[in-house]
């Protein structure tokens, strides 16, 4: 346990030092763009002295090095800083967006999860036989198909030929709890579709890769039934890949679900965070991609933990 | 045309369907985008009060602010002409009427602008307008540190100043006859102020027709009537909420499944399948929304009129409308002034394409053949990329190499725009000739986006401007217009219509072509039959 | 040639469906020019010409260019720089991932923190970064896709490897005295190679999806160049209305992804020697 817990803090320090280069490298990124907020918002309104107004309000005529220690210092303090187009904090303002992302993330993978481990279990004890094939087939499918494409042909089924759920995502926070959900499962289905074959291949190909180990013959030659062999033996063994597998999944349904908030008009951090890179809105761009990366850390982290967890000998390297 | 009227007579009474209509006023000769407006204005005998109007907008985002002075697309354009009024309004029919000014008069020199403010009409705080809150107003947009994307157009005024409560007097700085169209920009919103200052720009506090319930930047917006409205005939419906649907296959579904009543910006190359569906129907109209290719007169080989002629002869207008459009637009002739201006050039011969053309100015320019890069993203407007490689397909036979060079979306009104030699263009145009010219076309202005300088067109825009007779104004706007199609960096290939898409359920008057979404103000204009 | 056809002989019909759409897929590519009766971008007739009429098999787009003819000058586009992408980033995150492990040390440590950091950034905005900064030619969209991919199989290719460096045959040939590139190329790259290998397929397709999601944000392939990915986006208006022509370059996508992916899992099934008789 001790080393569980010396990992994770070594592993803590590491990600901060990975957010503090990820905050550099998206800062110069940003920098580096043609154009700065002043001229995006007035667009093709610009004039020279509305312009240089705007810099002077927001600090942009200081050099670059100034604004991101200023920023840094900020964040030392808590201070995610202001939005230079609404002026409003930015922790208040990814709150919200904050919250939508997490939620259709959440509903998402209460729906692919299951389906996935249980489709990929099932495709194992039945390799090679047409239900095996067809499943491979029809996930291969769907991932083949870019997410927006998918979320277009649920809707024009689900939503415009049948009329089930909306075609967009209209969520606002005076829902009520079932009522948002209803409002997201398109979305939420597309996000499974795109991500199921991922981690069913990797249920599928880590128990079968098991079954060929010994003691699996063993268990089999003592006449156990092939169903308990996989449920029993060959699955909490998987699992450390498996776990792995849905983790980045997990990871993907927060940080890469841009296409599909923009296709339900999903008000989600990734869709704020495309706006705000095309404003040059700096604070905001900063503190969605520090909550990304640091999402990401954070899952990998509890993907290795659980990993050694189910997995002892990783834990007592010789 | 009484036949048309007869027909109209059977639509409004409700004994025919708007499609019927509109085939046969079609088959009588109408354009569509004139069958559509007569059907509009035929339907619009009896506005009913009641319902929530939701409006899917392709434009919108996070940074957008309820501060006029910052606003630069059509979510916060429609949602600001809701709930702010301005001084003077552009009407459905494109003629200036007074909105909160109720009257205005003029010096004869077209200096001095008087305006006599409505009394009585109150700010969603409940505070009373008068001039105090329209010289802060004003102000807002003027003084060095003014971030407002209107300051240019409010540079003309020298002195903005009470005389009483209900009265504002404007000084310019030289005559300026069309003065009063230019207080209805959607920037120029009159704000409540206090001590001479504006009380919060960002309130969204105005004395328009709804009030502001719920203001997400780039996302939504809901809205609820303003009881105490001083217009008695708008504001029909009891709420409003304005959607940001930027993905245009979201928006339309949105609007097949009746999820939102009316979109803008119809995907053109899809508008023929939307008009199948029952539920919804095709509005447009055609204004003074145009494309331009810009050439900059001060970079070679642009300096040369024959090449810049010769440039004009090789596109082949049709095909760009009939292509890039759809259908949805007119042909331009190569000045920004729309049919529906008032001192539209009709008698102006249009420039056609020919080759032959193209290839004699080539060769008194000094030249056998041509070759220039042209930059466009589809930023510049929707379909430029596919126009300019037409465009380049049509000179190719005139001897001119054109290449097309793709620029990115992102920034390209501040790197491509006024910085390349030839590049795609979007205007959304000025409801008046003088606003336009001066906007783009007069020397020295910033967003003369043709560097172009013409001594002869400079002196009559002056002269023109302080000029208050109409039909010596008219004689004057059309030499102009014939400079700039003659002379100028300009070509204008087409005119495009604003296309939206209407649920069966929304109606309304004659729809405004000054702007989309019938002049920014639907939610204050449409209703539900 | 006779091991080849006995191999082909013993494959199951599902990998045998794959090679066959893989083989006619490289085919069109390569001869794509002579099959297509047109020019890529050259305009041929109106828009929107319905399929089969006018002797347009898939019918005209919406500037009038034959569908039939775009979707071939497509597999060439695509497939190309699919293939090249994610050749790139298998070298690149392959050879990466074998000298961190071998090498160990810092240079492991390096390596992973660099990758940890990049992959820290969500993929598509740092493309969005990157390819505005640069602009998006053809060669940039590729070294962009493939630096990005290079990432995921960096990790790959060191949790393989990881396991393989400590094992007795590696240690041996180190007390022999053989060099890294050596060891990498002799020892560590055979035994790390299947999962690779079934990572490569996946990678592949990937790769269109992403040129895709780009066309979303407009930064895919510059235009005029026809690309399933693009064309399915420009098109993708039209499903709404039952049409199926955004289907046909979706669909070439997802053929090809199945059989790319029929002939791995074989390939796989043949290297790791697992029993499946049964």
């Amino acid at each position: 346990m001790a080393k569980i817990l010396k990992m994770v803090a070594q592993r803590l320090a590491l990600g901060l030092l990975t957010l503090f280069a990820v905050s550099l490298i998206i800062f110069l990124g940003v920098e580096l763009l043609p154009g700065d907020f002043a001229q995006e918002i007035l667009g093709q309104s610009a004039t020279p002295e509305t312009v240089a107004a705007f810099r002077r309000e927001l600090g942009l005529d200081l050099p670059w090095y100034t604004r991101y220690f200023d920023w840094l210092g900020g964040i030392f303090h808590g201070d995610f800083g202001k939005s230079f187009a609404s002026d409003r904090e930015v922790s208040e303002l990814i709150g919200g967006r904050l919250l939508n992302t997490l939620f259709l993330a959440a509903v998402a993978a209460v729906i692919s999860v299951p389906i996935a481990v249980a489709l990929g279990v099932l495709a194992a004890l039945y390799r090679n036989t047409l239900f095996d094939r067809t499943i491979n087939v029809f996930t291969l499918t769907s991932i083949s198909f870019p997410d927006f494409f998918v979320a277009y042909i649920l809707i024009l089924f689900l939503s415009v030929s049948w009329n089930i759920f909306p075609s967009i995502s209209n969520v606002s926070s005076d829902l009520g709890f079932w009522e948002h959900v209803y409002r997201v499962i398109l979305p939420a289905l597309t996000l499974t579709l795109v991500i199921i074959a991922h981690m069913m291949r990797m249920t599928r190909a880590s128990i079968i890769n098991l079954l060929a180990s010994p003691y699996i013959e063993m268990a089999m030659l003592k006449g156990i039934s092939r169903s308990r062999i996989v449920t029993h033996h060959a699955l909490p063994n998987a699992l450390a890949p498996i776990i792995n597998v849905i983790v980045i999944n997990l990871a993907f349904l927060v940080v890469g679900v841009v296409v599909v908030e923009v296709v339900f008009v999903y008000p989600g951090l990734g869709q704020l965070l495309v706006d705000s890179v095309a404003k040059r809105d700096m604070p905001v761009v900063q503190a969605s991609c520090l909550i990304f990366a640091a999402t990401y850390i954070l899952l990998n982290l509890t993907a290795d933990v659980l990993s050694k967890l189910t997995n002892p000998r990783l834990l007592h390297p010789k | 045309m009484r036949e048309i009227e007869r027909y109209r007579g059977l639509l409004a009474a409700g004994r025919m369907t708007r499609r019927d209509f509109v085939q046969r006023a079609m088959a009588l000769g109408a354009t569509t985008a004139l069958a559509t407006s007569m059907a509009g204005g035929a339907l619009a005998a009896t506005p009913k009060k009641g319902g929530t109007l939701r409006l899917g907008i392709g434009h919108g985002s996070t940074s957008d602010t309820l501060d006029m002075a910052a606003t630069t697309d059509l979510y916060m354009q429609v949602v600001g002409n809701a709930g702010y009024n301005y001084l003077t309004e552009v009407s459905n029919a494109g003629k200036l009427t007074p909105e909160l000014a109720e009257s205005w008069d003029v010096s004869p020199d077209a200096k001095v602008w008087t305006f006599k403010l409505r009394k009585g009409v109150e700010f969603h705080n409940g505070k009373t307008m008068d001039s105090g809150d329209v010289i802060a107003s004003i102000n807002h947009h003027l003084g060095e540190d003014s971030k407002s994307a209107a300051k240019a157009i409010l540079d003309p005024i020298a002195e903005v100043k009470a005389d009483g409560k209900d009265t504002v007097v404007f000084t310019m700085k030289t005559g300026n006859a069309d003065f009063p169209f230019i207080l209805s920009d959607y920037h120029v919103a009159i704000m409540p102020a206090k001590d001479g200052k504006l009380i919060d720009p960002r309130s969204g506090i105005g004395t328009g027709g709804y009030t502001i319930e719920n203001f997400e930047p780039g996302v939504r917006t809901t809205l609820k009537r303003n009881p105490n409205y001083w217009k008695a005939d708008r504001a029909h419906v009891d709420s409003a909420e304005v959607l940001v649907i930027q993905d245009t296959t979201a928006r339309t579904n949105a609007l097949t499944t009746g999820e939102i009543d009316a979109m803008d910006k119809v995907d053109l190359k899809t508008a023929h399948l939307l008009g199948r569906s029952k539920k919804v129907r095709l509005e447009e109209v055609s204004g003074t929304q145009h494309f331009t290719f810009a050439m900059r007169t001060d970079t070679a080989p642009f300096t040369d009129n024959h090449v810049r002629l010769a440039l004009k002869y090789a596109i082949d207008r049709e095909a760009l409308v009939k292509t890039i459009l759809l259908g949805h637009g007119v042909i331009g002739n190569d000045h920004p002034i729309g049919r529906s201006n008032q001192y539209h050039a009709d008698d102006l011969p249009q420039r056609a394409y020919d080759p032959d053309k193209a290839k004699f100015h080539l060769k008194e320019a000094g030249l056998s053949t041509l070759k220039v890069d042209l930059s466009a993203a589809d930023a510049a407007f929707a379909g430029a990329v596919d126009a300019a490689v037409l465009y380049k397909e049509h000179a190719a036979k005139a001897g001119i190499n054109i290449n097309v060079v793709r620029e990115p979306n992102d920034g390209y009104w501040s790197n491509v725009w006024l910085k390349k030699p030839f590049c795609a263009v979007y205007w959304g145009g000025r409801p008046t000739e003088d606003w336009m010219f001066s906007t783009a076309y007069a020397d020295g202005v910033p967003w003369n986006d043709t560097y172009w300088k013409h001594d002869r067109f400079n002196k009559i825009l002056v002269e023109a401007r302080g000029e208050l007779d109409g039909s010596k104004r008219r004689g004057m706007y059309h030499e102009m217009q014939k400079i700039v199609s003659d002379e100028g960096g300009v070509v204008v290939p087409m005119f495009a219509n604003y296309v939206m898409g209407l649920s069966n359920k929304v109606a309304h008057d004659k729809l405004g072509a000054n702007w989309a979404m019938d002049g920014f103000r639907a939610i204050e204009r449409w209703w539900f039959a | 040639m006779a091991r080849i056809w006995k191999l082909l002989k013993s494959a199951p019909p599902t990998a045998l469906f794959g090679l066959i759409v893989i083989v006619a897929y490289i085919l069109i590519a390569i001869f794509g020019p002579i099959l297509t009766p047109y020019g890529e971008s050259e305009i041929v007739g109106t828009q929107f010409i319905p399929r089969g009429e006018q002797g347009f098999i898939l019918g005209t787009d919406n500037l009038g260019r034959d569908m039939l003819t775009r979707l071939i000058y497509g597999a060439r586009n695509t497939i190309g720089i699919a293939f090249v992408t994610t050749c790139l980033a298998f070298l690149i995150g392959g050879v990466l991932g074998l000298m961190a492990t071998t090498l160990g040390g810092w240079v492991d440590q390096l390596l992973g923190r660099l990758v940890d950091v990049l992959m820290a950034i969500p993929i598509l905005i740092f493309a969005l970064l990157i390819l505005t900064i640069t602009g998006t030619s053809v060669p940039v969209l590729i070294l962009v896709i493939a630096v990005l991919d290079s990432t995921r199989v960096f990790r790959l290719a060191r949790a393989v490897s990881m396991n393989i460096v400590v094992l007795d045959f590696v240690e041996a040939a180190r007390l022999r005295g053989e060099g890294t590139s050596w060891i990498i190329t002799r020892e560590i790259l055979p035994n790390a190679l299947p999962p690779l290998v079934a990572e490569f397929g996946l990678r592949f397709c990937f790769v269109f999806l992403f040129i895709s999601a780009l066309s979303f944000l407009g930064l895919g392939i510059q235009p005029p160049t026809a690309d399933w990915g693009s064309m399915v986006r420009d098109n993708a208006t039209l499903i709404t209305y039952g049409e199926i022509t955004p289907l046909m370059p979706a669909a070439a996508i997802a053929l090809l992804t199945v059989g790319v992916n029929f002939v791995v899992d074989w390939f796989l099934h043949k290297t790791s020697g697992i029993r499946d008789d049964k």
